[in-house]
């Protein structure tokens, strides 16, 4: 059978992805330990003034962020996750792969623990530190990597490690320190959304825009390189650059995204695994389908996070692994294979 | 359109500063319109020449000249759509359907950004149909035999429509039938089309019978040089190779090749 039109498949999963997407944003708005009706949500949207003030509160001040951060941040790690796996053709790489997740837990506890002030003004301690580990974490490892004008696949994967194992180290070594901060630094490693509010959604939002519009440029030449640094070479791709800019654009939105939510594990991972099942592996589909597929899952999963043991929330990163590994294998086991 | 002319000059290289040359200053010039068969055993430095004629490599001292300019100086989409280069294994992670990796031959002449395909039909059927891999078009490069994805390879190169062609070991994973094929596609681009076609071969006799000049290297060095004639002949054949060769005249006086049996194997 022939593969339809790239239009017709870009057009199927963009719909079919921001259906989702609609689907996911209505469940986390509705769906939680307060039950809201469909009509005070119809309410909040005409008439806000007309909604009980408690309900209110609920609808725009606690969820609406968080449905909106979930949705930004998921995008941006399927995002990162597929830029990843196309420009390193490993199946296993995810957006931590450059270290920036270690760099931003780094930043993080310096400012859980050390109670530092925030070096940005327009953010709290905790995002602004975590936002500046990650960048400075990438850089390293960029640095690290780099060999003349050249970024080698396997260098670059190997200062991955190390730059992550020593900024992993300094943070176990700061939660030795922790004491009765404790719990907040293995509450923000383990990931979660429920710090939602404006000024986080303002630091993903921009991140997540020009490196998703970066990421679907390079689109066509990351076809390409699939087929290897010399072939991809000869048929027209600057494969050097190329693998920069995927890997500044994809860490930039990495850096951004755990900055405002914690470490969510596998979501990087799994989404560009499953849409490429769905939607094949041309990245003109891949990028715009993995990352409405990942908003949605993010949103999904955060829903079964703050509800499952209400009142106490479960950590989203904690969702997103266990639904998440589960599925994968049992996708694999039934595909033999990764793609 | 005549191709170019592709031409190295005082050719060195070393894969790091340590590292042996693999190259001797090596000089070379391909006449736009021949078929050239570069010949050696394994480790003479055929696939580095290669790929430093075809720009995937940077010389460690001298140049390459394409046209008169200097290949590393040319932009990457230019030198694309000129020379074509096909290296010997190319291994695709992702399941794109044999048409999908041809049309990305087609990468270099993009409309627009490149993110619709429009306007390449044409040429991807007819480059699929001139390496007989039509019938594969839906099927995954994964899940194909080396030699098909060999052919699609090949196809996408000619999708580039470049006019300089760079193949290392275009036979190489194919049956005898596709290898005649093969070899007749490029005789045929060549002739026809007018072609510069530069290709690493190991069956002699193949190289013998379809291209109009040799150069036999071994150890990064440049052995002989010339029409088969004058490099087939079994001394220099004992040199590069290594081997006993008797060689008897065939079809249109271009040598025919026959291993002489040495040692246990004698009959």
């Amino acid at each position: 059978m022939r593969r339809a039109s790239l239009a017709v498949r870009l057009a199927l999963a963009c719909t079919g992805g921001a259906a989702l997407l609609a689907v996911a944003g209505l469940v986390g708005m509705l769906v939680g330990s307060v039950p809201i009706t469909p009509g005070d949500l119809w309410l909040a949207w005409t008439d806000p003034a007309r909604l009980d003030p408690a309900t209110a509160t609920i609808l725009l001040d606690l969820r609406l962020p968080r449905v909106l951060l979930g949705m930004l941040v998921g995008a941006s790690l399927a995002l990162a996750g597929s830029g990843f796996q196309g420009i390193l053709r490993n199946p296993l790489a995810d957006p931590y792969i450059v270290g920036t997740s270690a760099g931003a837990a780094l930043g993080a506890s310096l400012a859980i623990v050390l109670h530092l002030p925030s070096p940005l003004p327009w953010l709290s301690p905790v995002p602004a530190l975590a936002f500046l580990g990650a960048l400075g974490a990438m850089l390293a490892v960029y640095r690290l990597a780099r060999i003349g004008n050249t970024l080698p696949v396997e260098t670059f994967l190997l200062a991955g490690v190390v730059v992550g194992s020593f900024a992993g180290a300094m943070v176990s070594f700061l939660m030795t320190l922790a004491h009765e901060d404790l719990p907040r630094v293995v509450f923000w490693l383990m990931g979660s959304l429920g710090q939602a509010d404006a000024s986080r959604v303002a630091l993903v939002a921009p991140y997540l825009l020009i490196g998703g519009v970066a990421l679907y440029l390079l689109s066509p030449a990351l076809n390409v390189a699939s087929m290897g640094d010399e072939a991809a070479w000869s048929l027209g791709v600057d494969v050097e650059r190329l693998k920069i800019q995927v890997i500044l654009a994809g860490s930039l939105v990495t850096a951004a995204a755990v900055s405002a939510s914690g470490l969510i594990g596998f979501l990087g991972l799994l989404v560009p695994h499953l849409t490429r099942m769905l939607v094949g592996p041309d990245h003109r589909v891949l990028m715009p389908a993995s990352a409405l597929g990942g908003a949605a899952f993010l949103v999904l999963a955060d829903t079964v996070a703050r509800t499952v043991g209400a009142p106490q929330e479960i950590p989203v990163g904690v969702v997103t692994a266990m639904v998440g590994a589960p599925f994968f294998f049992w996708l694999l086991h039934r595909r033999k294979g990764l793609s | 359109m005549t191709p170019p002319r592709l031409q190295a000059l005082g050719l060195t290289f070393s894969y790091t500063p340590d590292s042996p040359q693999v190259l001797d200053p090596l000089d070379l010039e391909l006449e736009p319109g021949t078929f050239v068969g570069l010949l050696g055993p394994n480790g003479s430095g055929k696939s580095t020449l290669l790929k430093l004629l075809a720009g995937v490599l940077r010389p460690t001292q001298g140049h390459v000249d394409l046209g008169g300019e200097d290949l590393t100086r040319i932009p990457r989409g230019r030198l694309a759509s000129t020379l074509a280069f096909v290296p010997q294994d190319v291994h695709v992670w992702l399941p794109f359907t044999c048409r999908e990796v041809v049309a990305m031959g087609r990468y270099v002449h993009r409309s627009g950004l490149g993110l619709l395909d429009s306007g390449h039909d044409e040429v991807v059927r007819r480059c699929m149909a001139d390496t007989g891999v039509l019938d594969l078009a839906e099927r995954r490069i994964t899940e194909v035999s080396g030699g098909e994805a060999q052919r699609v390879r090949i196809a996408q190169a000619l999708a580039q429509e470049a006019r300089i062609l760079v193949l290392d070991e275009p036979t190489s994973h194919l049956d005898i039938s596709f290898q005649v094929e093969v070899m007749d596609l490029l005789s045929r681009l060549n002739r026809t089309h007018g072609l510069t076609i530069l290709a690493a071969l190991h069956d002699l006799n193949l190289a013998s019978l379809y291209c109009d000049r040799l150069i036999a290297l071994r150890q990064g060095h440049v052995l002989r040089d010339g029409p088969p004639a004058e490099v087939l002949e079994p001394a220099l054949l004992l040199q590069v190779f290594g081997v006993q060769v008797e060689v008897q005249p065939g079809p249109g006086q271009r040598p025919r090749l026959f291993l002489v049996p040495t040692g246990s194997r004698e009959v």
